[in-house]
């Protein structure tokens, strides 16, 4: 890409070194740990579904009671797969059983070794060869039906109700809308298991289940079929349950999916070693199931100030590359975040969230990067709204976003109605046709405001960037240095979930993961 | 386990329809509008109040603002309480067949056997020609051919602000089959009264059996167009072939042809 901000080579390089090295001491701590959302997705991939009497997903059941045996340091697929081999029942027949008490795990002797591992990566095989078939037929339709061009127009539905939710997202692709992501129930982030089944009532959203993820997959097929174009499906994989969201989207061909630690960590006050476990393991399985990841950024600055806070932005991203990379996920599937999230009342304040969205574009030239509208200013005023949402809308098609998460004239009153989006759909389509190639038009003026403002935020984010090498990224974050919010290693909601691997730990997925991926073997726990 | 989604989604009830907002029959309306009172804690409740009072329930303002002059411009949300049959509405429609450009000249060609005379005009003190102008000049509007451009069809476009005494007169003079009266101001009404004084004029002349009389605006539908006496009445959107269909049709209909 030519560059018009005329940033600096060498200074982006620096970057990226710095976020790299961010990446590998993290990366090392990570190798040494599980956790129980990641032994709970190594069950539902293995195709361990339902809930027990009282309602507990069964995969809860089973780590639960391995990790009481205190056995769960090898990984639940040891003790799981060694009762499947001594009871010969199915992976499904065996998971009821646990949860009604007629099977002990307790009781069950552990056959040798060898078969153990055979037999969990053969059964490992066939949940990869599904994972990579709905990948496969992703490619299919959407080299039958085709898509539409970036900025990929998102929008979300949040009624809480998964069947009103059908109906609106029919509605939204019928008008334009090339992604629908189903925002969650208020709070799903914090519960340590995925809820079960159709879920009718939600808060401010709609529960992730695997089968609100399969509802909503065949209405987005079926409309898309008749709009003639592949409508995209996004959910989150951010939160407790991380890796087993990313894993329910992989089974039920979601297409985009919303995961950032560092969100996690900071907005959700998720434990910082708890969900970059998690995270590592949910990018693996994103990465093989060709799923969009969009990370956070953007949320910084609904805290911090958008114009004191842009270099943090810019700096998270690195990171979040680098961390995506180390789990095999390529920079085309990298949606990373950022916002038009600044006072609307600053002067030349477009010049400086061109010059921030810009700035993006050409430092990771290849990621469909998710720009988020405004959201900390939007007032009850949603004609003003509607006005700043065109603004945002004009830098997104000016600076080529991959991905433009349609602002909403109501935010801030209530989750959007059906009308509301259809507004946010014409507007966004209006101006993206009306000044398609406006970018390509433009070149900035070398010592003028915008390119003077980019070369500052990328100055300040490498030197942001340098100096958590310098001090370590979990002191980085116990200093507030990303969103002015605190937090440390050891606080925070998750930790007990928790685990040191033992050098024998067996997974059976990452192994066949990393293989796929082109990574290096995991560095604590048995090799292929 | 899995039931058919189909199967789950809410119905709507024809003779019972409300607004939809986000879930079936939650009756969610936005509205706006400008007291005449100054900004502060007594305007949003009289917001509120006349909010009640319009049949809204959980009557909300999410936007209040001094416009100065003491006036407050206020956004809200509510529940509208009230419904409507749906089921049971009937709204008078234009119901000829609609022709193409091809089809309406050789209509004329074949039934009408002669070509026929169209005047337009924006009548009274209206001066927005952007409407009958679309109807009537050669070059049409979004892809369609104006009247002017149909060989069968002599096509006079008399502008603006035409006295309705001249569109009689014009009428006479040109041995008119159809008027065509566009009204795009419709402040304090001006639009029906000056649509109702023509067909006043008409009859006293005569005319106004000979004719088809045909309104368009913004404003205007068909049935409003049919109380005031006129023919046909099109709203927006309205393009040459939908006028002219009609105009033929209603000529061989009335034996006028």
């Amino acid at each position: 890409m030519k560059t018009k901000l005329h940033l600096d080579e060498s200074m982006i390089a620096r970057g990226r070194a710095a976020a790299s090295q961010i990446a590998d001491d993290v990366a090392d701590f990570i190798a040494e740990r599980t956790t129980v959302a990641v032994e709970r997705t190594v069950l539902r991939l293995f195709g361990v579904d339902g809930v027990d009497a009282e309602g507990v997903p069964l995969p809860n059941v089973i780590v639960d009671e391995v990790k009481d045996l205190g056995r769960l340091d090898q990984g639940v697929a040891k003790t799981f797969v060694g009762a499947l081999l001594q009871t010969g029942l199915s992976v499904q027949e065996l998971a009821e059983a646990i949860a009604d008490g007629s099977v002990r795990l307790a009781d069950i002797p552990q056959p040798a070794e060898g078969e153990v591992l055979e037999k969990g990566r053969a059964l490992a095989a066939v949940a990869m060869e599904r994972i990579a078939a709905n990948r496969q037929t992703r490619d299919e339709l959407l080299h039958r039906l085709g898509e539409g061009k970036q900025p990929y127009i998102y929008v979300i539905v949040a009624t809480g109700n998964i069947y009103e939710d059908v109906v609106q997202a029919k509605s939204a692709a019928r008008q334009g809308a090339d992604i629908i992501a189903v925002i969650r129930s208020t709070g799903q982030s914090l519960l340590d298991y995925v809820p079960y089944g159709a879920t009718t009532e939600g808060f401010g959203g709609t529960f992730a289940t695997q089968e609100n993820f399969r509802i909503m997959r065949e209405a987005l097929d079926e409309v898309g079929e008749e709009v003639g174009r592949y409508i995209r499906l996004c959910n989150y994989c951010s939160g407790l349950c991380m890796p087993e969201i990313a894993a329910m989207g992989a089974i039920e061909r979601l297409d985009v999916m919303l995961n950032d630690a560092l969100y996690g960590i900071l907005f959700r006050d998720i434990n910082p070693q708890r969900t970059l476990v998690d995270q590592a393991f949910s990018r693996m399985i994103n990465a093989y199931a060709g799923v969009i990841i969009n990370t956070g950024e953007d949320n910084y600055l609904t805290t911090a100030d958008a114009v004191e806070a842009a270099h943090t932005v810019l700096a998270s991203q690195f990171i979040n590359e680098q961390f995506a990379l180390r789990s095999g996920l390529p920079e085309e599937q990298m949606g990373l975040g950022h916002a038009f999230e600044m006072n609307p009342m600053i002067e030349d304040g477009f010049l400086y969230e061109l010059a921030q969205a810009q700035m993006a574009r050409e430092i990771f030239p290849d990621a469909p990067l998710k720009y988020m509208p405004p959201t900390k200013h939007m007032t009850g005023n949603i004609f003003r709204g509607h006005v700043q949402d065109a603004l945002f809308n004009l830098i997104g098609i000016t600076t080529q976003q991959g991905i433009q998460l349609l602002g909403m004239m109501t935010e801030q009153i209530h989750t959007p109605l059906i009308y509301d989006r259809h507004l946010a759909i014409e507007s966004a389509k209006y101006i993206f046709n009306n000044a398609r190639h406006l970018g390509d038009e433009i070149e900035f003026k070398a010592d003028g405001i915008i390119v003077q403002r980019a070369q500052t935020v990328l100055r300040e984010a490498v030197e942001l960037l340098e100096e958590i090498v310098h001090i370590g990224f979990f002191e980085a974050l116990s200093r507030g240095l990303f969103a002015d919010v605190k937090r440390t290693m050891t606080g925070g909601k998750g930790l007990g979930g928790v685990v040191h691997r033992h050098a024998e730990y067996f997974n059976p997925f990452e192994e066949q993961l990393r293989q796929k991926l082109g990574l290096q073997p995991a560095k604590v726990g048995v090799r292929a | 386990m899995s039931v058919d989604y189909r199967t789950q989604i809410a119905k709507v009830d024809l003779t019972r329809v409300r607004p939809y907002g986000d879930t079936m029959d939650d009756g969610k309306v936005q509205l706006s509008f400008s007291l005449p009172v100054p900004d502060g804690p007594e305007a949003v409740e009289a917001a509120r109040q006349l909010g009640a009072k319009m049949g809204l329930e959980n009557p909300t303002v999410v936007h209040h603002e001094d416009i100065g002059e003491n006036f407050t411009f206020v956004v809200m949300y509510g529940n509208c309480v009230h419904t409507v049959d749906y089921a049971h509405i009937q709204v008078p429609k234009v119901d000829s067949p609609r022709m193409d450009f091809y089809e309406i000249n050789q209509f004329i060609r074949e039934c009408i056997g002669r070509k026929i005379t169209v005047i337009g005009a924006c009548t009274g003190t209206d001066a927005h020609t952007v409407g009958i102008d679309a109807i009537m000049n050669m070059k049409g509007y979004n892809g369609e051919y104006g009247l002017e451009r149909y060989p069968e069809i002599h096509a006079y476009n008399l502008g603006s602000q035409v006295e309705n005494e001249e569109m009689v007169r014009k009428a006479i003079e040109l041995k008119a089959d159809a008027l065509l009266v566009s009204q795009v101001v419709t402040q304090k009404d001006v639009h029906i009264h000056n649509l109702s004084a023509l067909v006043d004029l008409l009859e006293a002349e005569g005319l106004r059996q000979n004719l088809v009389l045909i309104a368009g605006g913004p404003r205007i539908t068909h049935e409003l167009a049919l109380e005031l006496g006129y023919d046909a009445g099109f709203g927006p959107g309205t393009l040459a072939p939908d006028v002219a269909s009609f105009v033929v049709q209603e000529m061989v209909r009335r034996g006028l042809a």
